[in-house]
């Protein structure tokens, strides 16, 4: 062992030089994140937070010079606990979904049940849970007919687990025809409820403009909402926390809270302060939907108060422009998520597909609200599990705090290991100091994400790494005993130590992998520095200071060492 | 001129008390365990639902204050601890106010985060507003959340059982797992009496503690491995006592600078961790005296297969040469 070929040599040094390179931006931590955002402003031409937006183009120019375009610029996200942000756990009621789907498909069932009037009767829906169809015929006879016409209207599942099932199922008991969706069909829908979530959602947070949102699908029907940089996860829940469905629809009448909505009417509440206890009786089928809104932004309506105008796509500009001149001096109401925000009489035809609506808004209200609309309405209601708020402050002190808990921990252990170890001890603490560069250099370069937690896993690697050293510097302490010559010790040393060393911290490294596999958030950032921890200290100890000693050791040529 | 934790050439007899160490093992897990079960964990909203808010202010904390502030609102059981560390300067006051899962709720009411800031702004106009950190989880997520740290800490255990068991043989693999549910028996047990919260990172430290203390165990069987080969005449105890003698200094110099770089955290590192960094100390400081006094013990009391003579089999990986004669 002790004449290392000179290509394990420059390999070993190579590897470690990597890992420092890769390491390297981290220690110019604001400079390089400055660089980066200017970099990628100026390629995408979209800013990557307000703070970009607002600067001068000198700024930005002084900013992406900042760092040299050749080197590394990957950093070690910091974490919520350490930046502060907003974390949210939310749930989508796919099943939301299922009675919109309903209603569709009772369109369909009416058309086809139609044509047939003479077996089955007249037809009419009934009421029935949520996700139901229940339709009845008057003519009990023709049922075998009707389910025969109605499972006609089924089509084969899209998905690729649902393949040879179809959308709906239908069964009939005595005059009722239940109508439901079946189980592929559901996870189908479920699977698409969901990814149009997470992209409203997604729209909805990068309108805010924020540094890195991590959005992510959990399970069967979660979303991990987490945003740094936002003060509240209030906040947070008031941008996405809205499904943000804007109607329009005629208006019959006002009603009273209690009153029964007629035949295909509603009865929907004003949410105008002013208007307070006021309802409106209006007809079920909007005029038009915000899923034609082409682009809405905050304004001030003539009055000076805020508004939010609107812009309606071709399609939508049409229907509003022929309802508009059709109805000219009657009320139609705005409405957002069953609620009216105002009735305005229409004075004249809006042919121009753009409009504005004025309510007692603040104007933080009115800027969320064409967010909200510009982005899209949500598919279905969230409901909040989780959520934690951790401000930038109470980050940087915990960032402060761990730094210099690290370096102390950093000095003891050099100082301990030089009193005991002497010249060996120095060989070890500079693979120590490699290590943790290592750990840095790699938690840059897979993009990992650096916690409270995760700093403790390091100053817990930085005491358990020298454990290696200790073991082999251990055993060549008990080689010179039974009197060989140094190099033989050494060699000894290495080779004996080695089962120790491996067995040891593959032990670790399991825990440490089922901790990331279970754990989430804090606990997996944890799990991360402890198991590339584990990587680079068996690196560390076993070919970088090997490496070290045996320069050492070909230059002095010692006689006798002392360990 | 060096340091030296441990003497050169030690024999100490690790096993003629070895009924006292275990006595005293089997005494501290019951006094954990009654406890455990008596006054059980202080499980934090992690684990049981509920809100947490840290507020900060420039004036001293009045619990007392803050109790009759906050209890007209009705939001059920408060409880409200002033946190102290040694790093906030003399104008930094921190309290948590913790409150249970409201009733019926599945979701996270913000409201009850505005209840509780109106009420502190009145009796305190130097809080700082918006809380420096606030927590909220809901009871279905926190049922969950248990039960995947318990699965978790199962499965450690159950992986670490079974590489032991392939590298070594069964007798060390039990000898192993043994030292390790003392060792997080042990540490639940501290958590209980002294009602530390216990929440998710403690989890990840109990799991740190399991391996660690693996660490200093197989390290320990190692070395036992290696004599037994060696000293193929010398009883089974004699050979683990000089195994343990062997890596004693070992023991000793890793157990200290983990210790070193555990409390740098523990006083430096602020109190968001401390909880944390609390349980890796008192796991470093069990999982070495269980190495020596629980594991190497029922190794000794299981008895081991001697004929360890085909080492070359192990060495060339094929682990399995000398597992189950």
């Amino acid at each position: 062992m002790m004449n290392m070929s000179l290509f394990q040599r420059i390999s070993i040094w190579l590897t470690v030089a990597v890992g420092i390179l890769l390491a390297s931006p981290n220690f110019f931590y604001t400079t390089v994140e400055n660089h980066n955002d200017a970099v990628a402003f100026a390629e995408t031409g979209v800013s990557p937070n307000a703070a970009v937006a607002e600067m001068t183009p000198e700024e930005l120019a002084a900013n992406a010079a900042g760092w040299p375009g050749f080197m590394p610029s990957s950093l070690v996200n910091l974490g919520l606990d350490l930046r502060g942000g907003a974390h949210l756990l939310a749930e989508v009621n796919v099943e939301d979904v299922y009675s919109d789907r309903m209603d569709g498909y009772w369109l369909e069932v009416r058309e086809a049940l139609r044509g047939e009037r003479d077996t089955v009767g007249t037809i009419r829906r009934q009421n029935a849970p949520d996700g139901q169809l229940r339709v009845k015929i008057s003519n009990p006879a023709g049922m075998e007919r009707a389910l025969q016409l109605v499972r006609g209207v089924a089509s084969p599942v899209v998905s690729l687990t649902g393949v040879g099932s179809n959308d709906i199922q239908a069964s009939g008991a005595g005059d009722i025809i239940t109508i439901e969706l079946t189980d592929a069909e559901k996870l189908a829908t479920n699977d698409r409820t969901m990814q149009q979530s997470l992209e409203i959602i997604r729209r909805r947070v990068d309108e805010v403009g924020t540094r890195e949102p991590t959005i992510q699908r959990q399970g069967e029907r979660r979303v991990l909402i987490q945003v740094p940089g936002i003060g509240s996860a209030q906040q947070l829940k008031d941008l996405i926390g809205t499904t943000a469905k804007l109607t329009f629809h005629p208006v019959v009448g006002p009603a009273g809270p209690n009153d029964t909505p007629g035949p295909r009417t509603v009865i929907y509440p004003s949410i105008d302060p002013q208007d307070a206890g006021t309802f409106y009786e209006l007809e079920q089928s909007p005029v038009v939907t915000g899923e034609e809104l082409a682009d809405s932004q905050p304004a001030f309506d003539q009055n000076g108060q805020p508004s939010v105008t609107f812009r309606f796509n071709p399609g939508g500009a049409r229907k509003f422009g022929i309802y508009t001149s059709e109805n000219v001096g009657s009320p139609f109401a705005i409405v957002l998520d069953e609620q009216v925000i105002s009735a305005p009489v229409i004075r004249e035809a809006i042919t121009g597909g753009s409009g504005q609506i004025s309510g007692s808004f603040s104007v933080e209200e009115s800027t969320n609200l064409a967010v909200l609309l510009r982005a899209g309405a949500l598919p279905a209601e969230m409901t909040f599990l989780e959520e934690r708020t951790i401000g930038p402050e109470l980050g940087q002190d915990s960032i402060d705090a761990g730094k210099i808990a690290c370096i102390v921990a950093f000095v003891l252990v050099l100082v301990f290991m030089f009193l005991s170890y002497g010249t060996f001890g120095l060989f070890a603490n500079i693979a120590l100091i490699i290590n943790v560069g290592m750990i840095f250099g790699l938690l840059s370069l897979i993009g990992a994400t650096l916690t409270l937690p995760g700093i403790a896993g390091i100053v817990l690697t930085i005491g358990m790494a020298v454990d290696a050293n200790v073991l082999i510097f251990e055993r060549i302490r008990e080689e010179l005993k039974t009197s060989k010559g140094p190099a033989r010790a050494i060699e000894l040393g290495y080779e004996k130590a080695l089962s120790a060393i491996l067995d040891a911290n593959i032990t670790t490294f399991i825990t440490a992998v089922i901790l990331f596999a279970m754990g989430s958030g804090p606990v997996r950032g944890f799990a991360i520095t402890l198991g590339l921890g584990i990587l680079t200290s068996v690196f560390t100890a076993i070919y970088v200071t090997r490496v070290i000693i045996i320069m050492w050791y070909d230059r002095k040529r010692p006689k006798t060492i002392e360990v | 001129m060096r340091l030296k934790l441990v003497p050169e050439n030690t024999s100490f007899d690790f096993f003629s008390r070895a009924k006292m160490w275990l006595g005293i093992s089997v005494f501290l897990i019951l006094v954990g365990f009654a406890s455990f079960m008596i006054q059980g964990l202080n499980y934090g909203i992690d684990f049981q639902g509920g809100t947490t808010i840290r507020t900060e202010s420039s004036t001293p904390v009045d619990v007392a204050a803050y109790r009759a502030a906050l209890e007209p609102a009705g939001l059920g059981d408060i409880s409200i601890t002033e946190v102290f560390d040694p790093t906030f300067p003399d104008d930094k006051h921190v309290a948590m106010v913790r409150i249970q899962a409201q009733e019926g709720a599945e979701a996270v009411e913000g409201s009850t985060v505005q209840t509780v800031e109106d009420a502190l702004r009145a009796i305190d106009p130097d809080m700082i507003f918006p809380f420096p950190s606030v927590e909220s989880v809901g009871p279905k997520v926190s049922g969950e959340l248990i039960q995947t740290a318990a699965i978790a800490v199962v499965l450690a255990i159950a992986a670490v059982l079974f590489y032991i068991w392939l590298r070594f043989e069964w007798q060390f693999a039990v000898g192993a797992v043994a030292a390790l549910v003392h060792d997080v028996v042990l540490t639940l047990g501290v958590f209980s009496e002294l009602q530390i919260k216990f929440d998710l990172a403690i989890i990840a430290a109990l799991l740190t503690i399991v391996g660690y203390s693996l660490n200093d165990t197989v390290v320990v069987f190692d070395r036992v491995r290696e004599n037994l080969r060696k000293y193929k005449k010398k009883d089974l105890k004699d050979v683990l006592n000089i195994s343990i003698n062997e890596t004693l200094s070992r023991t000793f110099m890793t157990s200290v600078t983990t210790l070193l770089a555990l409390f740098a955290l523990f006083i430096l590192g602020g109190d968001v961790i401390r909880g944390f960094v609390f349980a890796m100390i008192w796991g470093v400081i069990v999982g070495t005296y269980s190495s020596i006094f629980v594991a190497s013990a029922i190794l000794l009391w299981l008895g081991v297969k001697r004929d360890w003579s085909k080492p070359d089999l192990t060495k060339t990986g094929n682990q399995f040469g000398n597992v189950d004669a």
